[in-house]
Parts: C-alpha cells; sequence; structure tokens
C-alpha cells in the first residue's frame, strides 16, 4: 500500500466553504462505530477519521457533495445531509 | 400572470437539464434553467466519455465545435492484479466513424459550453441558486422555491442527479440503496499533449478509454479506469457503495494504489494533480428507476436512473441527452395542449420507450444483479488470467508441461463448472 495524503490532494481542489452552516452534520453522543467505519471506507475525500485515541472527527469542509454518507449513513448516525446552498462547496473547474 | 409565467423552469444544469432547456428554448418557450452550482458543470462530474450518437441528432457536427478532449479510437479491458495486468487492446477507425464516435470529457469545461448553447437559443439560466423544495398545488407542481421565495411554472423538469434530494421530496423515489450506486473518485492529471500521444501510443486529437477489473476496486464490485484527456489523464475507480463496505481498503487508498500500481505509474510519471473528485453513479439500471412523470413535473438524466454500466463500456451522457430529448417533446406538446396533467405526460414516458434509452435499459436489466452475485469477476478471474499469463511467459529452466493441464489448473481453482455458469449467465445478460 502506497501513502495517501488525501489533504494534500483537496488542497488542489477549488472550494468556498459555507463557514457558518454545515451541510452535513454527524448526529451528537455515543456514535456507531460500525456506521462510521463505513464513511471511513466510502467517503471518497476521507472526511470521516479516527485519530489514536479512537475519536472520531469529521469535517465538512472537503465534502466533494457525492452523497455517499447520505446513502450508506443518512438514517443512522447523519443528522442532517443536504446540498450546501448555492454557489457555495465544491467547484469543478475540470470534472 | 399567466403571461409571465415560465412554461417549464428546469433544475439542474448537467447535460439532461441544459439539453432539454436547449430544446424548450428553440421551440420558443419560456424556460428557465436554475443551477446551484457557479456554473453548469460546476458540480459535475464523468469518468470520462461521452457517446455522441444522442447529441449528434439534436445539434449535428457538435463535435467540432465543443470541447471536447480527445476522440476515443482505442479500447482497452484489463484484468489486474497486484503483480500484473492482462490487457485486450482494440484500435479500431471504426471507432471514431460520425454518429459511433465517443469523446473522453471535461464536463466542468464541456457543460459550459453546453450552457451558452441553451443561452443562444434563449433560455434564461440563473446559476448560484438552490432549489429547496417544489411547490405543489392539489398534487400537482407548480414551481420552486428556493431561499424561501418562491416561482411558478407549468412544468418543472427535475435534473438534478443522481442525488435528487426533489424527487426523493415528492415521494418519487426513496433513498438511494448502496447496491444500487457506485461512488467514484477521480484525478485529473496533467500531462503534456506529446506526452500522452507517446505514452499512450495515439495520434493527435486521438485518445484511449481504458478499464480495469481486479486491484483497483480491491477485488471488489467496481473497477479502474483511465481517459486520456487533450492535456491531462483522468484516472480514477468506481465502487459500489454496497459492496466497498464490506472490505477494507479506503476508496481514496484504492486511487492512490491504482495510480502506484507497476503497470500504471510509467505512464503517469511526472504528471501534475490538477484536480480531485468525486461523484455517485446510479448503476442499478431498470430496477432503480424511479417514478419520472406526475402532475405538471418530469425527471430526467441521473435523476432518473438513466446510466447503463456493461463493465466495458459505461454510459450516462447519451442515455441523459436522449431522455432530454423525450421531456422537451412531452412539454412540447402539453404547452400546445395547455394540459399538464400527469395523464398527458405520460407520453414522456412513451417516447422514452421508443427510444433507445429504454429499450438499453429493459434489454440489460439483468447485467447489474449479475455483476453484483458474480464476484468472481473482480478477483478469481484477474488471478486466473494473471496466472495464466505467468504460466506462458516466465521462463524459468522448470521441465514443460502441456499447455493443456498448464491452464486447466487455473481454471479448476475456480472449478470448471463456475467458469461455464458465469461464462453463461453473463452472455444472457448481455
Amino acid at each position: 500500500m502506497s501513502t495517501l495524503n488525501i489533504d494534500q490532494k483537496l488542497g488542489v481542489d477549488k472550494f468556498y466553504v459555507d463557514e457558518e452552516n454545515a451541510h452535513i452534520v454527524l448526529k451528537q453522543g455515543d456514535i456507531d462505530r460500525k456506521e462510521f467505519q463505513k464513511l471511513m471506507l466510502a467517503c471518497p475525500a476521507g472526511l470521516y477519521k479516527l485519530d489514536e485515541k479512537g475519536g472520531i472527527h469529521f469535517d465538512y469542509a472537503g465534502c466533494l457533495e457525492c452523497g455517499t454518507c447520505r446513502v450508506l449513513c443518512g438514517k443512522t448516525i447523519l443528522e442532517k445531509w443536504e446540498f450546501p446552498v448555492g454557489t457555495l462547496g465544491i467547484e469543478f473547474r475540470w470534472g | 400572470m399567466s403571461e409571465e409565467r415560465f412554461d417549464a423552469i428546469i433544475v439542474g444544469a448537467g447535460i439532461a437539464g441544459t439539453v432539454a432547456a436547449y430544446l424548450l428554448a428553440k421551440e420558443g418557450l419560456a424556460v428557465m434553467l436554475v443551477e446551484r452550482g457557479n456554473y453548469a458543470g460546476s458540480k459535475n462530474m464523468t469518468g470520462g466519455r461521452i457517446y455522441s450518437h444522442s447529441l449528434e441528432k439534436i445539434m449535428p457536427n457538435f463535435a467540432e465545435e465543443a470541447p471536447l478532449e480527445r476522440k476515443i479510437t482505442r479500447e482497452k479491458i484489463s484484468m489486474m492484479t497486484e503483480e500484473s495486468n492482462v490487457t485486450l487492446d482494440y484500435y479500431s477507425g471504426l471507432l471514431g466513424v460520425q454518429s459511433s464516435d465517443s469523446y473522453s470529457v471535461l464536463r466542468g469545461v464541456f457543460d459550459q459550453w453546453l450552457q451558452a448553447k441553451a443561452e443562444e437559443a434563449g433560455a434564461e439560466i440563473v446559476a448560484g441558486i438552490r432549489i429547496d423544495d417544489l411547490i405543489v398545488r392539489d398534487g400537482k407542481v407548480c414551481g420552486v422555491i428556493a431561499g424561501g421565495e418562491e416561482l411558478e411554472a407549468n412544468l418543472v423538469i427535475l435534473a438534478d442527479g443522481v442525488n435528487s434530494l426533489l424527487a426523493q421530496k415528492l415521494g418519487f423515489m426513496s433513498e438511494l440503496k448502496p447496491h444500487h450506486v457506485a461512488v467514484g473518485a477521480k484525478e485529473v492529471i496533467e500531462l503534456p499533449a506529446q506526452v500522452i500521444e507517446d505514452r499512450f501510443n495515439c495520434r493527435e486529437n486521438e485518445g484511449t478509454a481504458w478499464l480495469f477489473a481486479g486491484t483497483p476496486s480491491a477485488g471488489r464490485v467496481g473497477g479502474g479506469f483511465i481517459y486520456t484527456n487533450k492535456n491531462s489523464i483522468s484516472l480514477g475507480v468506481v465502487s459500489t457503495l454496497s459492496d466497498l463496505v464490506q472490505g477494507d481498503k479506503s476508496v481514496p487508498q484504492m486511487v492512490e494504489d491504482f495510480k502506484n500500481h507497476p503497470a500504471i505509474a510509467p505512464l503517469i510519471k511526472g504528471g501534475n494533480l490538477i484536480e480531485y473528485s468525486g461523484h455517485l453513479v446510479p448503476e442499478g439500471g431498470l430496477k432503480m428507476i424511479p417514478k419520472i412523470v406526475g402532475n405538471g413535473v418530469l425527471v430526467v438524466g441521473d435523476a432518473a436512473g438513466f446510466c447503463i454500466n456493461l463493465g466495458y463500456a459505461v454510459r450516462g451522457m447519451d442515455f441523459a441527452v436522449a431522455s432530454a430529448e423525450c421531456a422537451a417533446k412531452a412539454v412540447i406538446a402539453a404547452v400546445k395542449a395547455q394540459d399538464y396533467s400527469e395523464g398527458f405526460l405520460k407520453c414522456y414516458q412513451s417516447y422514452l420507450n421508443e427510444s433507445f434509452v429504454m429499450k438499453d435499459l429493459n434489454h440489460y436489466q439483468n447485467f447489474p444483479h449479475f455483476l453484483e452475485e458474480t464476484p468472481r469477476i473482480f478477483d478469481g478471474y484477474p488471478r486466473m488470467a494473471a496466472d495464466m499469463m505467468a504460466d506462458l511467459f516466465v521462463m524459468n529452466g522448470q521441465p514443460p508441461q502441456p499447455l493443456m493441464k498448464k491452464m486447466f489448473k487455473h481454471v479448476n481453482k475456480i472449478g470448471i463448472l463456475n467458469v461455464a455458469k458465469d461464462a453463461w449467465k453473463g452472455v444472457r445478460s448481455l
């Protein structure tokens, strides 16, 4: 397996982040780890992460708006999933 | 004021939405196309390649003018294992003949060109507005709602993509199912045109479409892809959600490992990443198609699930164009008859049935299921091909064995009956 720096890749992309309003929100409290693991595998932007202590982290800022997490966990560990409001979010220059 | 009312509001400036806007505006209808991104294409992504036949019908010779990347004259299919890659390589002038030609394409660029065509034809295009909901009155869709403001129209066309939250809100479809969609992740890697032509053995303006089964999707349902663009390579993986979550390799890692495969790395060496993208692909075929006609509303393109992945060819954009054409025909007739009822708009379904859209979806309806229930395609067969090739080509001074015996040794690992069964079922589902 080769080493991967997904943040570096996302750094190439053009984002207009909606600082005031998260378009995806994880549920509060105890998160079902099995469900979270699905998103760690499936999110193409690698936005669902575990730290060394096993703490869960999610940041909507690098979201590619594919909807994978909504399809897999929209009814389990996500509180909210919507598209960013107009003009905001990812902007594909090449696509 | 009925005179000021739009005949149709179209949600989403992808290929389906923009082609519908173009066709309706050309007929003189008052049409508004609303896009949540800053321009058409800004939220859109493809592998990708567009088969030209359906757009060619609507805009003859469009390929001469449109910002397409390269005409695909070489098709490659590979079975990849960690250490090897077995490839079928097909070059033919037949692939480039007008109306059966196809092109690599980058949607951020192409969709803006299409948007300009719709604008020229007279469509009003509003970018940067997300449609939050639809106005529904007495069971009829009467317009759209954005940021609390309402805008009425006789008809609404939903072209809001695979993850059509608006079709879900209308109750036309339930949430997408993990076995009906795949996630695609792609890198666009910049390289000089000359380098691409040398490395991929193609002429100027011509290029390669290349699909991979095996390790790119970690031996699970899905695959890898490479398309040569003018000055870049599109490289990525597609992975079916229901299967990928059973594994242990993440999608970003799949892309990274694919890129670094010894058969791939030299092709992109020295290239510069200019974009990383992700998107869902509707791959359920006929079985995932939602309700697509209602009172005052039609659903087109990916939102309607119009896409086919045959393993050796992936099609979505040509379906988007053709479904938009069918929808436009229905809308033009509805405006003429002043009848926006579901009963009248059902003609959209009839036009689709007559077109290749439904014919193809019907014909290939069992194929997605075949892929899903035949995991050997993604691990066992690539392994078998690799081992057979190794037995043919690796020379190490060992005493010879009869060829048949050598080959059957590998077939027997999967089981001759399994191979026969898979071949039979696979061919039958095509």
